[in-house]
């Protein structure tokens, strides 16, 4: 159940958004741009938690409303520039109005089954509609998408968007207005009722309500908001393509949902926010990034079902106990170890990536300040013998962790 | 037009069977376990990719053999090392780690192999004219497709409906618990149909792999149209999964070879052609273009009117 809206609460995320542009080392315009991305990825990622972490339905193509929400928007921009007095600010209200059409033409026949059912239709709804942007140009703009200007319009209260930071802002305003929004919406009977369809869809039929209609609404408010963000993409970028409707983008939201965890409010931000910056500063580091975001995604799955916000909530409640210091003990054995096959891991995934991607960089590399050469083996050997030595230490290790955290366990429930 | 239809047919068929080869070990997989198995395209792929390995170190033949069987280790280990530990966690959890299993393998894929196409062509040993049609050559490799997904077919037949381990799978398609209750070991059998079902997908990768092109994105592109087999065909029955593969293989192939659109119907009916210029580029997409559409639209089409399938016995 998600919890009340404390008033105190939403005001300090206010304030927090408000400074975050003026943290150093987000000062940059790079970093106000970062800061924009993880915006719009938090609304997306909040509305594709309606559907997964709070109705239980899980989507593999809610970025048809996302791109459906931002090409509207992008000729609602273009409209714009070619005279209409809206200001720019206004654009995401024509994105959320696209998606929730959309959403409300395509639910009526997708949302008539959840389960397995569900995740396939979507999937083929998802592809269907990638297929047409690809076949109505005038509409999708073909391989090169739609443009549009947002400076090119009416500028009240001296908005003009010249700058990273005022887009950052609107994205913000926009961030705060639609999680208040969505998260109004749960608190709602209807959005209770959307907790019960996940939970138990036979007994909600039994005492009276019908679960299809539960997840028709869910699924069109959640494409409203999907569209929303799709609008904040269009203004960030001034342009939509393809690709921002394709099975790719549909996934990455799954991903950063789960990643960030499903039964919080909080995890789909979190969610949001961390494979954001991942996918902008890890991918400058290695392009090996997404296989490293595939296996966190998949130890995610198999070992830490919450996600990230079930991890934070779970050390919190922790604190409290007097199983902490036995937590922390076992931590700091286990995270060397840990790290050492980490180490191992990464340094065989970079140089086997280097051997079959980057043939023309050479032979020689430097990695954690070790300069090697891919064509000998002692790399190799070094890093697989690293990797195992930290493996094997750390299946020994383990059950000490786990000891501490069923203490920790029994203490808090022994409490009630 | 004539030739235009023979071809069609021919390579619509050669594509059908080897989409049935893929969907045949899917189908056994979601039906028993419940598993949208994405990562089955993936196996396929790394098929393709080790046929092409083992190819270049001891010869086709070999490959022949020893690809498919890699390709069923590597699913039993998935099923053994992975889905059993998050079986408990339900059914989301499940499709999720297959979701990011798919996504590790192919980013694999590019570590060991790069990010372009390999170089996989058709191996000199069964590159010949197998018959001529039309004043052109067939060539032998497709005949060779045919065989084995034939054989392959007659093969699971046989083994399920005349062997004791074939029957026992067949009772945990529907009833797992029962079938549990007996004494049967449920998860054994599990861990066996992945395999069985991953070793098939790897032979298609195998025979596939130089039909199609054998680049990172493969299992990507695949992926959704075997989900679409396998739901028209209806769930648990490999028949289904034939007929399914078949239909969306000639479909699919038919629909690339015919350039007319539903303008061309409309002028030849005589109807007025609409005056607004998005209802006009609508109705001008050729039927060809639409091809990549038609099954996701059977996909839809069939899960909202019967969620059954062709032949499927029970709802997916």
């Amino acid at each position: 159940m998600i919890a009340r809206a404390r008033p105190a609460w939403w005001l300090g995320a206010a304030v927090l958004l408000a400074v975050l542009p003026w943290v150093p080392g987000l000062q940059s315009d790079f970093g106000r741009s970062l800061l924009s991305q993880m915006g719009i990825a938090a609304i997306f990622a909040l509305s594709y938690n309606l559907l997964l972490g709070q109705t239980g339905l899980l989507s593999f193509g809610h970025a048809v409303y996302f791109g459906l929400g931002g090409y509207v928007s992008a000729h609602f921009m273009r409209a714009i520039n070619a005279g209409l007095p809206v200001p720019i600010a206004l654009v995401p209200v024509a994105g959320a109005l696209a998606g929730l059409a959309f959403g409300i033409a395509f639910g009526a026949l997708t949302t008539r089954r959840g389960g397995t059912i569900f995740a396939l239709i979507s999937l083929g709804v998802g592809e269907l509609v990638h297929a047409t942007s690809l076949m109505l140009p005038s509409f999708f703009g073909g391989e090169e998408g739609v443009t549009a200007s947002r400076t090119k319009a009416p500028h009240p209260l001296g908005l003009d968007f010249g700058s990273q930071l005022q887009v950052y802002y609107v994205i913000a305003a926009w961030l705060l207005v639609a999680a208040l929004l969505m998260h109004a919406f749960m608190r709602t009977p209807v959005g209770r009722l959307c907790n019960a369809v996940r939970d138990n869809p036979e007994r909600v039929e039994f005492i009276g309500y019908n679960p299809q209609r539960v997840r028709f609404i869910v699924f069109s408010i959640a494409a409203a908001f999907a569209g929303l963000a799709g609008g904040l993409h269009a203004i960030n970028y001034e342009i939509v393509a393809a690709e921002a409707l394709s099975a790719t983008r549909s996934g990455e939201v799954l991903l950063m949902v789960y990643i960030g965890g499903v039964h919080h409010f909080m995890g789909a931000i979190l969610g949001a926010a961390a494979i954001t910056w991942l996918q902008v500063s890890l991918s400058d580091y290695t392009t090996a990034w997404l296989l490293y975001l595939g296996l966190l995604f998949m130890g995610i799955v198999a070992f830490v079902p919450g996600g990230l916000a079930g991890l934070v909530t779970m050390h919190l409640a922790a604190l409290r106990t007097r199983a902490l210091a036995a937590i922390a003990r076992a931590y700091a054995a286990a995270l060397p170890v840990a790290l050492l096959a980490s180490a191992g891991a990464i340094t065989l995934i970079e140089i086997a990536y280097r051997r079959s991607t980057q043939p023309e960089a050479g032979t020689r590399m430097k990695l954690f300040w070790i300069p090697m050469d891919t064509a000998k083996p002692w790399p190799w050997l070094a890093a697989a013998a690293l990797l195992a030595v930290g493996a094997a230490a750390l299946l020994r290790l383990w059950p000490r962790v786990s000891r501490a955290w069923a203490s920790a366990g029994e203490e808090l429930h022994g409490r009630g | 037009m004539r030739e235009i239809v023979a071809f069609s047919l021919l390579n619509g068929a050669v594509y059908g069977l080897l989409l049935f080869m893929l969907s045949s070990g899917l189908t056994l997989i979601f039906s028993m376990m419940g598993v949208l198995n994405f990562a089955h395209a993936s196996v396929f792929m790394l098929g393709a990719y080790f046929s092409w390995q083992i190819s270049r170190w001891i010869g086709f033949w070999p490959a022949l053999v020893v690809a498919p069987l890699l390709c069923g280790l590597i699913g039993a280990a998935i099923e053994r090392y992975g889905l059993r530990g998050v079986h408990r966690q339900g059914h989301v959890a499940e499709i999720l780690f297959t979701f990011g299993l798919a996504y590790v393998i192919g980013e694999l894929v590019i570590m060991g192999w790069g990010r372009n196409p390999i170089e996989n062509r058709v191996p000199a040993v069964i590159d010949f004219a197998a018959f001529r049609v039309f004043g052109t050559s067939y060539p032998f490799y497709k005949v060779l497709m045919t065989l084995i997904s034939v054989g392959m077919f007659t093969f699971l037949y046989l083994a399920f409906k005349r062997t004791r381990v074939g029957l026992v799978i067949q009772a945990a398609l529907t009833h797992p618990q029962m079938v549990g209750a007996l004494g049967h070991d449920v998860p054994r059998l599990f861990v066996l149909v992945f395999a069985i079902g991953s070793a098939l997908a790897g032979l298609a990768g195998v025979i596939g792999g130089f039909a199609l092109l054998t680049e990172p994105n493969m299992a990507a592109a695949l992926g959704p149209i075997v989900f679409v087999v396998v739901v028209v065909g209806g769930l648990g029955s490999i028949p289904g999964a034939f007929v399914a593969s078949m239909l969306i293989g000639i479909v699919q192939t038919f629909a690339v070879a015919v350039d007319y659109s539903l303008m061309d119907l409309l002028r030849t009916l005589g109807a007025s052609v609409p005056a607004s210029p998005f209802l006009r580029e609508v109705v001008s997409v050729k039927l060809a273009q639409a091809a990549p559409m038609i099954p996701y639209l059977l996909l839809v089409l069939v899960l909202i009117v019967r969620p059954r399938g062709l032949m499927g016995t029970r709802e997916t």
